[in-house]
């Protein structure tokens, strides 16, 4: 991915990657690797591809459901058609192809899949031993040359469950201790034994930075110990990644002499100079966002998405202008002190001010109830005179992840032509009552509530745990 | 020693009853929430009922109560009502914020049992937490705009952390706040126990076993410990009399075990000693569901707990339906990240998970009045009880129910807290500075 990425876009201006959606993402399952018997470097071969396969199954019907498309308003007595992995239809006329397996969905509704923005199912993964505590590389304060995916675990129980609860897809990231945590992982949400079959194919990298508390926490002893030091920390990583980015777009132009020495951590970096990589910033304070979007515009870059982001409604102003979107929770606070200002109507005060809001979970509890998070925030506007709409709730939990991570042109919404990334739900998403009947990610049934042979289990429950969700 | 002692000898906190169950002498008022519909929770709903409530206590309710003239009417057509909701694993009051962590007094380390440096703060009896309670904590408002009326605040670290109070959520002094202390004493038989057992589960059993047959000794052998005639005990003499009121069965053992064989181990210990045990965090509870309902032992349930650990490898989401189910008490009260103000939704996770609704309000309600010695004051709506009750705009348990009015002890309490400021604040852009 590198070497096309350097090969492909090197060349082209900043301001033109910055101002695209998002990469285009390819819809089929990636092409086989290039012929690699003339690559005389590293940096030249595919960098840990995805080996992502969709599932042949036969088209699905769902007929009379009330479905929350996430591209439009709610439609009731509704049915969706989805073939080959790709949603075919939406709507109240529809009829049902002889092939199709039809499910009556008079009472159920029907969302996307749900998309994660914030989780680290696989690499802070259950029973919690020392031995799956792979999350925080908290060695070196910056370490932009580590990678989720290549601590994710894809036998977490955790992840059976995050199913149960609607998710299809998540973004993995680095915990928070540093400044700069290493690459995300946006993976689909589906049993596998590698990481590399879960990995969404296309979807671009992100990059886990971290504000505040933590790192100056973590490495108190060391430094940066203060908000100034992290910022110089942030700088002078981008400051030698500016050149590094320069002497490489150089040598790939012109395709002189040796080419220079591969340094991961600039790797990464330059690649977020280049508008490739995502920038995930965790980040509680509102003062402190202002500091990174600061930083953002210092080195030429965008960031994608704050996350926590528990003072965002203080700046939902700058974050609307900013383009950025704000990952929060429903209405975690206290915890310490950047946590403090945490009020429940933060997602509807940065609704209110046209930012993009995301609810994430970064829990692998809330993981399996982000559709009651965000019926929480939902509400807890409304209560308070702080209007929300279901169709703009709907979208926190899908269709705004979907673009945070990068995938927005292959999921997030039920729109035809879009990954049959599909959950019926057994009532209304926004009531506490009502849970997940079946999970549809690319078109294969991955749970059924009602099925016990569709209801998957990881190795670590196999012979020693409860049984599956189900009831 | 000293400092224990005058934490321990501080008589002021050590039998606040729940007799003065009303915080302060309201003046004579009559207040009457007509045509509502009610859960007094010990009996079956009614509709288009009346809550008479009378000089802070409930004076009736029903469909025909007679309404005094002087009686100040609130309107409860389409309005749900119900008894206050009672968090019961908590740290309410403690530190500025909801659990902030470097502000917290909960743990009470500094100064432990054993004068061994090594066990400091694994066994803390004699420690009780009211003091450390700020009655103007930010946490108490917020708490309260979840319907929440009364809460356990309670130390959590050591094999016995110490003792935990009963407060109701308003009060300008402590006194007020108070509304019994001790409440429990508060013990931890889970895998954070281990290193109080030299490192094992078991010991940490033989360890509590111990310090209630030494708490039995000292009483029976008092002179001669005054008179240095007696074996070492397992724990100062401030520490075992504090367990006193433990061995006579009247202050509940209120014990962390999330494991099968940790529940059954606590019951079993409570059996032998005739105590009143309560256990909390009962991952594996369902494993242990009937001889909970034979022991007669409540189990405190976080409804979020069903990922699977080595200290609870058969957790599951359908726990709390399944205890109930067995004829076992269930209370319900976690750790939500958003703080107490949850807990109803908490009970609403348990119905989405198979709990039945009236069993849900069961557990937030009267459950734990009972299991903490409070149910002759709070807990149901009934004559004579505090009138502590929450009117809803519909089903309590719902995202989309509103929290219309939360009364304490008769009083209407504030809905203002710290976050309704904070969106005050900033709810349109540029903030009002």
């Amino acid at each position: 991915m590198i070497h096309r990425y350097l090969a492909a876009r090197a060349a082209l201006p900043l301001s033109l990657l910055l101002g695209a959606c998002g990469p285009k993402v390819p819809d089929t399952a990636p092409a086989p690797m290039p012929s690699e018997r003339h690559a005389d470097w590293s940096f030249e071969r595919e960098q840990y591809p995805s080996t992502y396969q969709r599932r042949p199954n036969p088209p699905v019907f769902i007929h009379d459901a009330t479905i929350l498309t996430a591209a439009g308003p709610e439609l009731q007595h509704a049915s969706i058609l989805f073939r080959d992995g790709r949603i075919v239809a939406v709507g109240d006329t529809l009829t049902a192809p002889a092939d199709a397996t039809v499910i009556e969905g008079a009472g159920r509704y029907v969302t996307p899949g749900l998309i994660d923005s914030h989780s680290h199912l696989g690499v802070y993964a259950a029973p919690g031993t020392f031995g799956e505590d792979d999350g925080n590389e908290a060695t070196n304060p910056v370490t932009a040359n580590v990678w989720a995916e290549h601590s994710f675990w894809p036998q977490d129980p955790q992840i059976p469950l995050a199913i149960a609860g609607g998710i299809t897809t998540i973004q993995v990231l680095p915990g928070s201790a540093n400044l700069i945590g290493g690459r995300s992982a946006t993976l689909r949400l589906i049993p596998a034994r590698t990481v590399q079959e879960m990995k969404f194919p296309g979807a671009p990298y992100g990059l886990k930075m971290a504000c505040g508390e933590n790192p100056k926490r973590v490495y108190a002893s060391r430094g940066p110990s203060t908000r100034m030091g992290n910022m110089a920390g942030y700088r002078a990583a981008y400051i030698e990644a500016e050149r590094y980015r320069q002497k490489w777009d150089t040598w790939l132009k012109e395709k002189r002499g040796t080419p220079p020495d591969r340094d991961l951590q600039l790797e990464t970096l330059a690649e977020v100079l280049r508008g490739h990589i995502l920038v995930q910033n965790h980040c509680y304070r509102a003062d402190e966002m202002a500091q990174m979007l600061d930083l953002g515009r210092e080195f030429g870059f965008r960031i994608r998405s704050f996350h926590h982001v528990v003072e965002g409604y203080k700046v939902a102003d700058l974050l609307a202008r900013a383009g950025t979107a704000a990952s929060v929770w429903a209405d975690w606070w206290g915890f310490k002190m950047e946590s403090f200002d945490g009020i429940p109507q933060n997602a509807a005060l940065l609704q209110q001010a046209g930012a993009r809001v995301i609810i994430h979970s970064d829990s692998p509890e809330g993981i399996q109830r982000l559709n009651q998070e965000a019926a929480k925030a939902m509400f807890s506007g409304i209560h308070a005179g702080v209007p929300v709409t279901r169709e703009q709730a709907i979208r926190w939990i899908t269709a705004n992840p979907a673009w945070a991570v990068g995938i927005d042109s292959v999921t997030g919404t039920l729109e035809p032509g879009k990954a049959a990334d599909v959950v019926l739900w057994s009532g209304d998403p926004f009531s506490i009552y009502s849970k997940a009947e079946r999970v549809y990610n690319d078109g294969w049934l991955v749970y059924d509530r009602n099925d016990p042979a569709h209801r998957p289990a990881t190795d670590f429950n196999v012979g020693q745990t409860a049984p599956g969700v189900g009831r | 020693m000293t400092t224990r002692r005058q934490v321990a000898g501080s008589p002021r906190w050590l039998l606040v009853m729940a007799t003065f169950g009303v915080a302060s002498p309201v003046a004579a008022q009559v207040i009457a929430i007509t045509d509502a519909t009610v859960y007094p929770v010990s009996s079956p709903k009614l509709e288009h009922a009346t809550v008479l409530i009378r000089d802070g206590r409930i004076a009736a309710v029903g469909t025909g109560v007679a309404i005094p003239a002087d009686a100040r009417r609130i309107d409860g057509r389409g309005k749900v009502v119900t008894p206050g909701f009672f968090h019961v694993q908590g740290a309410i009051g403690l530190g500025v914020g909801r659990a902030l962590v470097e502000e917290q007094d909960e743990e009470y380390t500094a100064i432990g049992g054993t004068t061994d440096s090594d066990h400091e703060g694994e066994v803390s009896a004699a420690f009780n937490v009211a003091a450390a309670i700020d009655p103007s904590a930010v946490a108490i408002p917020i708490a309260r705009q979840g319907g929440v009326t009364s809460a356990i605040t309670m130390p959590t670290t050591g094999l016995i952390a110490g003792q935990a109070v009963a407060i109701r959520l308003v009060g300008d002094h402590l006194d007020a706040l108070l509304r019994l202390s001790p409440a429990a004493m508060v013990a931890d038989l889970s895998d954070q126990s281990r290193s109080a057992g030299g490192g094992s589960r078991a010991g940490a059993l033989a360890r509590l076993r111990t310090l209630l047959t030494d708490a039995q000794l000292l009483r029976r052998r008092r002179a001669d410990f005054d008179q240095n005639r007696i074996q070492v005990l397992a724990a100062p003499a401030a520490d075992l009399e504090a367990l006193y009121p433990v061995l006579d069965g009247k202050l509940p053992l209120y014990v962390r075990a999330r494991r099968q064989s940790d529940i059954e181990n606590a019951v079993h210990l409570a059996e032998e000693f005739h105590l009143r045990l309560v256990i909390r965090e009962g991952t594996e509870a369902w494993r242990s569901a009937d001889l909970l309902r034979r022991a007669d032992v409540p189990v405190v349930l976080d409804t979020r707990d069903n990922i699977p650990s080595f200290d609870g490898l058969r957790a599951r989401s359908d726990n709390a339906a399944l205890v109930r189910e067995a004829g076992a008490t269930v209370i319900l009260g976690g750790q939500d990240p958003g703080g107490q103000m949850n807990l109803r939704f908490e009970a609403g996770h348990a119905v989405r998970n198979g709990m039945k609704w009236e069993d849900a309000l069961e557990a937030v309600t009267l459950a734990p009045a009972r299991a903490f010695g409070l149910a002759d004051r709070i807990g149901s709506l009934e004559a004579g009880k505090d009138a502590d009750l929450v009117v809803w705009s519909g089903d309590p348990f719902e995202f989309s129910t509103a929290v219309e009015m939360v009364m304490i002890g008769g009083q209407e309490t504030s809905m203002a807290n710290r976050m309704t400021e904070l969106l005050d604040r900033y709810r349109t852009l540029p903030p009002k500075y």
